[in-house]
């Protein structure tokens, strides 16, 4: 036994330099320079610039709590994307139904008339880009008051945000919220209305 | 978004469960192929590197082992495997690329983690993005994700040689398996796959942070590195184990519902194929799809009460629709089908946090764990483990009519039937054993973050995912002490190789007998009787262990749910 022992040592070592060369060098080297000659920009992060500075990563939520931007899911990362997390919080746990019972009843006072679910829970990574269209719906009268547009034109930004799902099985129907928050400061705003 | 089930959601699960069955011919070939050793066209390409690999390491590729050669060689290999690893991560702030400065591992949590990485487990304890180099992650950690379940697939080939050859008294060269698998299979699979990761959305850059200037003010860091890469055989390998914490629910990990369905299917691609490779090994493909078709029974019946919990059952926040620890981009049904790939293979990469899944939402995985990852499974693992079953089956079988069991034209007799047992005792032992102690123990008890059955459920699951090597969680355990790094490292290790000895134990018994032609009396190894016999044992046998653990865990919770009562 001590002899099988002593035959597989030599291979043991020389694999595991050889395949940590490959697999671990080689391999993801290789897979690298593909990458970032085939698809830089999501090889990169698929990161969002504006006037020349990186403003985010279309895949990842960013924090918005002004009235006149579209607001997220709750984040138990607090939006960060050095440190994705979930709440991690069970079916009968007392800490989760009294923060979704505050949250909605928070969302209500803001005029959401009903609430979805996924606008009082947080997401599995922290970082989830989308919210659904109703969710997205249920905020545009907030928003159209806080920017003075008309409601109607804010829904239309909506509705040509929905991504819907791939051949009708894959995913549902959802909304990038920072894509949905920059075609919003790239409309232009109409002159001020009176009373509005 | 859509609450309760829908067509569209149950559609998934079965173009899902569909396309596995497909997948199962084609990938068969392909391994059958190098099961045998013989040349595919890839050999012309990358021969020279294998080959390359055998002479430096002083290898003849067609001298074969016996299965205690076979065995000792595949566990030195992995014993310097775990240290080389184990290396890496202890001394990660000296190495290169770590231009954040991240520190080294502290010797328990390097141990585990090297350990995690070796047994195809890919426990995480910690946050990969806040604790992890890109160094560590590429040449630290994806080289187990290869060679993990490159070796899983050498044992399943031994086995394999066991029923198949009459009185031999070799089972393999270990070397030339596993070589072969990784260069020819798992290797330019991943190319392929990792490069339609990164036009999806996943990063693959040794770039590793990028400040943006949110559009409110604030600044957020964004990790980036070799994600795509290191995802490819991550699901292909089942291993699982994630390059962000939030594993394959990261929109860098799995950036859209595409994405995650393909994910889902590499996760079984392999696994699917090594059922046709073992009907093709022993001669009668319908064995294999016999297999196949109890396997995918008992999984479809796991993923619709997911997903029917998912979408319909209670938890105390909420009447339905509970989208606690779930992403919009996959929904409900694509969360719940995923968790139960994810443990019925041995993968663990997640795409929901299943720590906040619905009470029985939850047990659909731990149990798919506890049965030992046997329903597709993990690649090599997931065949070899239910073979096991397959033996005990016809031990039943033969009780039941009296005869000498056979099964693929052996004859089953008290050693086969003495090492699967052996090897099947390993899960009760080391879950049960590990969560009892954990769960009296101040160091085990300090670990959950929910309190009631919850908690304990937490710690059930680890114990489950350690001993399975799954590497899933009920995430809110903090399982970074010396504590659970130790107990979970020894539970990792027993898991797997205290399986996968009795397993080439019984490739050798098999191998050396002679062929048992099948007779007019001999129990029918491929019709309905069989795979109805074959589901029975399998939740007989893990019902009855586990059930108690299960109603201290998530059926008190249940119970709770309906009480009303929090916790």
């Amino acid at each position: 036994m001590l002899k099988t022992f002593a035959s597989a040592l030599r291979p043991a070592l020389v694999m595991t330099a050889g395949f940590a060369l490959l697999l671990g060098g080689a391999y993801p080297l290789a897979i690298t320079a593909a990458a970032q000659a085939l698809f830089p920009h999501q090889a990169n992060g698929s990161l969002i610039e504006r006037n020349g500075r990186v403003i985010g990563s279309e895949l990842l939520a960013q924090s918005f709590a002004a009235p006149g931007y579209f607001h997220p899911r709750p984040s138990a990362a607090n939006y960060d994307a050095s440190a994705s997390a979930g709440s991690n919080l069970g079916p009968a746990s007392a800490v989760l139904a009294q923060r979704i019972a505050k949250d909605t009843s928070a969302l209500r006072a803001q005029g959401y008339h009903n609430v979805p679910p996924a606008m009082v829970t947080t997401s599995a990574s922290g970082l989830d880009p989308h919210i659904s269209p109703e969710a997205a719906l249920l905020q545009a009268p907030r928003v159209a008051q806080a920017r003075q547009m008309p409601v109607e034109r804010v829904e239309a930004l909506v509705r040509a945000a929905i991504e819907a799902p791939l051949a009708g099985v894959l995913g549902e129907n959802r909304v990038n919220v920072l894509r949905l928050n920059l075609a919003l400061d790239a409309a232009p705003r109409p002159a001020r209305q009176q009373g509005a | 978004m859509t609450t309760g089930m829908t067509m569209s959601g149950w559609g998934l699960i079965l173009i899902f469960t569909a396309l596995v069955a497909l997948l199962a011919k084609p990938v068969g070939r392909w391994l059958f192929a190098l099961y045998e050793g013989r040349a595919t066209p890839l050999h012309r390409v990358l021969g020279p590197l294998e080959r390359g690999f055998y002479r430096a390491s002083g290898i003849d590729p067609n001298r074969e082992q016996g299965w205690l050669a076979y065995g000792l060689h595949m566990l030195t290999f992995q014993v310097v495997l775990t240290l080389f690893t184990y290396a890496i991560l202890r001394l990660q702030g000296v190495l290169p690329m770590n231009p954040r400065g991240l520190a080294g591992i502290g010797a328990d949590g390097a141990m585990n983690t090297a350990i995690a990485f070796v047994t195809n487990t890919n426990w995480q304890w910690y946050a990969g993005e806040s604790v992890l180099s890109n160094f560590s992650q590429m040449v630290g950690l994806t080289i187990h994700n290869f060679l993990s379940a490159a070796t899983g697939i050498a044992i399943a080939f031994a086995l394999f040689r066991g029923f198949a050859r009459h009185e031999a008294k070799t089972v393999g060269n270990f070397w030339a398996d596993c070589t072969r698998v990784t260069l020819y299979l798992l290797l330019p699979l991943c190319v392929i796959y990792a490069l339609f990761l990164v036009a999806c959305g996943v990063p693959q850059t040794f770039t590793s942070l990028v400040e943006a200037h949110a559009l409110e003010g604030a600044r957020q860091a964004i990790v980036l590195g070799p994600v795509a890469s290191q995802e490819a055989i991550k699901m292909l390998g089942t291993n699982g184990g994630g390059f962000y914490n939030a594993n394959s629910a990261h929109p860098f990990e799995n950036p859209s519902a595409l994405t995650n369905f393909v994910q889902m299917l590499s996760i079984f691609a392999i696994g699917s194929g090594l059922t046709w490779c073992f009907g093709r090994a022993v001669g009668n493909t319908r064995q294999g799809w016999a297999i196949l078709c109890a396997m995918l029974i008992l999984f479809v019946a796991g993923a619709g009460i997911a997903y029917w919990q998912e979408a319909d059952g209670a938890t105390l926040a909420m009447a339905g629709g509970h989208m606690e620890g779930k992403e919009v981009r996959f929904g409900i049904a694509a969360s719940a089908l995923f968790s139960a790939v994810t443990t019925a293979a041995s993968c663990g990469a997640v795409n929901a946090m299943h720590d906040s899944f619905t009470a029985i939402g939850g047990l659909i995985p731990i149990f798919n764990m506890q049965l030992g990852e046997i329903v597709i499974g993990g690649v090599g693992s997931g065949i070899y483990g239910f073979l096991l079953f397959a033996l005990l089956a016809v031990f039943v079988a033969g009780l039941m009519v009296g005869r000498t069991p056979e099964y693929v034209g052996k004859k089953i007799e008290a050693r086969e039937v003495k090492l699967a047992v052996l090897a099947i005792a390993v899960l009760p032992l080391s879950i049960l054993g590990f969560t009892a102690l954990a769960a009296v123990l101040p160091a085990g008890l300090a670990g959950p973050l929910n309190k009631g059955p919850h908690g304990f459920s937490e710690i059930l699951y680890a114990f489950s995912s350690a001993t399975a090597n799954n590497g899933s969680a009920f995430a809110g355990l903090s399982a970074g002490t010396p504590f659970y790094n130790g107990l979970l490292g020894v539970a990792m290790w027993v898991g797997r190789f205290f399986v996968i000895i009795p397993v080439l134990a019984i490739a050798g018994s098999l191998a050396a007998k002679r062929h048992t032609p099948a007779t007019a009396g001999s129990f029918p190894t491929t019709g309905a009787l069989w795979v109805g016999l074959l589901i029975g044992v399998i939740l007989i046998l893990g019902g009855l262990t586990f059930l108690p653990s299960l109603a201290l865990g998530p059926i008190a919770d249940q119970v709770s749910v309906l009480a009303h009562t929090a916790f």
